[in-house]
C-alpha cells in the first residue's frame, strides 16, 4: 500500500502538517532556541499552560495543568471554553529523554494516539516534531472531529465542510 | 458534538491508494477524456478503467456525464478539498500553538542573557 502525503502550508507559513498514511500525523516548525529551552518551554506547567492553547486562536482556554514529565509519570490538562463545564485530556510519559524526546499516550479516549515530540538540535536552533500515530485510520478521523468540534473556529469550518458532504 | 461520517475521507484515501488511479487524476487535472481515451492512455480494457472510474467517482473525485454513447470525466473537488479542510485546520492550531511557543522562547533567552550580563 502506497503511503500518501499531504501537505499544506506554503513557503510563508513555518507550521507544516503533514498526514502520513491512514493513521500519522506530523507537524514540524523550527524555532530559534535551543533544545534544552524548548525542551523547558514543554515540560515545566507554568510556561505550558501559556503556549498550548492559545485563547485567540482557539477559544478555549487551557484551566489546569497536572505534569509530571519523566518516564511514567502521568498529566491532566483541563480546556475551558469560558462556561463552568471543562474537557479534560489526561495520560502518560512513556518515555521522557530530557532536551532530546517526550512519548505519551492520550488516554481520554478508546483509541487515543501516541504522540511523540523530538527536538532536534540544529546549531543552537531546534526542529520540533510532533507526531501522533493512531492505532487504525478510523481512530485518526475521529480524533481529527474531536479535535475540531472542540474548537470554535474550526467547528465553523466543520459546518461548511458538512454542507458540502450533505449536498 | 457534531456528528461526521468519516466515509467520504476513507473513500478517496482508497480511491488514491491505486497508481492508476492518481494517473487518471492528474490526466484529468489537464483536461477531460473519455473512458474510451483513458482506457487507451492507460493501456487497459474499458472494464477496468470503468471500474477505476467508478472508485474516484464514488469518493467524490471523479464527475462523469454521459453524452450520446461518449462518457466523460472531469475532475471533481469534494474529495480533496474536504482532506485539504482536514489539514488546514490542525495546521491553523498548530501555527497558533508554535507561534505562542516562539514568543515565550524570545522571552526565556531575555531572562537568560539578563542572567547571564549580572
Amino acid at each position: 500500500m502506497d503511503s500518501q502525503t499531504s501537505i499544506v502550508g506554503g513557503a510563508q507559513s513555518r507550521t507544516s502538517v503533514e498526514r502520513i498514511g491512514d493513521r500519522e500525523l506530523v507537524a514540524t516548525r523550527t524555532f530559534d532556541a535551543p533544545p534544552s529551552m524548548v525542551f523547558r518551554a514543554w515540560s515545566q506547567p507554568d510556561l505550558f499552560k501559556r503556549w498550548w492553547m492559545p485563547r485567540s486562536a482557539s477559544g478555549v482556554s487551557l484551566a489546569s495543568c497536572d505534569m509530571d514529565v519523566r518516564t511514567g509519570g502521568k498529566y491532566r490538562l483541563e480546556f475551558s471554553a469560558g462556561g463552568a463545564d471543562t474537557m479534560a485530556f489526561y495520560g502518560k510519559y512513556l518515555e521522557v529523554v530530557p532536551n532530546e524526546r517526550i512519548v505519551w499516550t492520550n488516554d481520554e479516549g478508546e483509541e487515543g494516539a501516541i504522540t511523540t515530540v523530538t527536538f532536534e538540535d540544529q546549531g543552537g536552533r531546534t526542529l520540533l516534531k510532533f507526531h501522533e500515530s493512531y492505532p487504525s485510520r478510523e481512530a485518526l478521523e475521529e480524533a481529527l472531529q474531536g479535535s475540531a468540534a472542540g474548537l470554535p473556529e474550526q467547528l465553523e469550518q466543520l459546518d461548511g465542510l458538512l454542507s458540502d458532504l450533505a449536498e | 458534538m457534531v456528528q461526521y461520517s468519516a466515509l467520504p475521507l476513507d473513500l478517496s484515501f482508497a480511491a488514491l491508494s491505486d497508481a492508476t488511479r492518481r494517473g487518471i487524476i492528474d490526466q484529468l487535472g489537464r483536461a477531460d477524456a473519455s473512458i474510451t481515451s483513458l482506457a487507451d492512455r492507460f493501456q487497459m480494457t474499458l472494464t477496468g478503467m470503468r471500474k477505476h472510474v467508478q472508485v474516484l467517482e464514488r469518493a467524490g473525485l471523479v464527475v462523469t456525464r454521459k453524452v450520446g454513447r461518449v462518457r466523460t470525466c472531469t475532475l471533481g473537488t469534494r474529495g480533496l478539498r474536504a482532506e485539504a479542510e482536514w489539514i488546514e485546520a490542525h495546521r491553523k492550531l498548530f501555527e497558533a500553538r508554535f507561534d505562542a511557543l516562539d514568543e515565550i522562547l524570545i522571552e526565556m533567552k531575555q531572562e537568560r542573557s539578563d542572567g547571564q550580563s549580572d
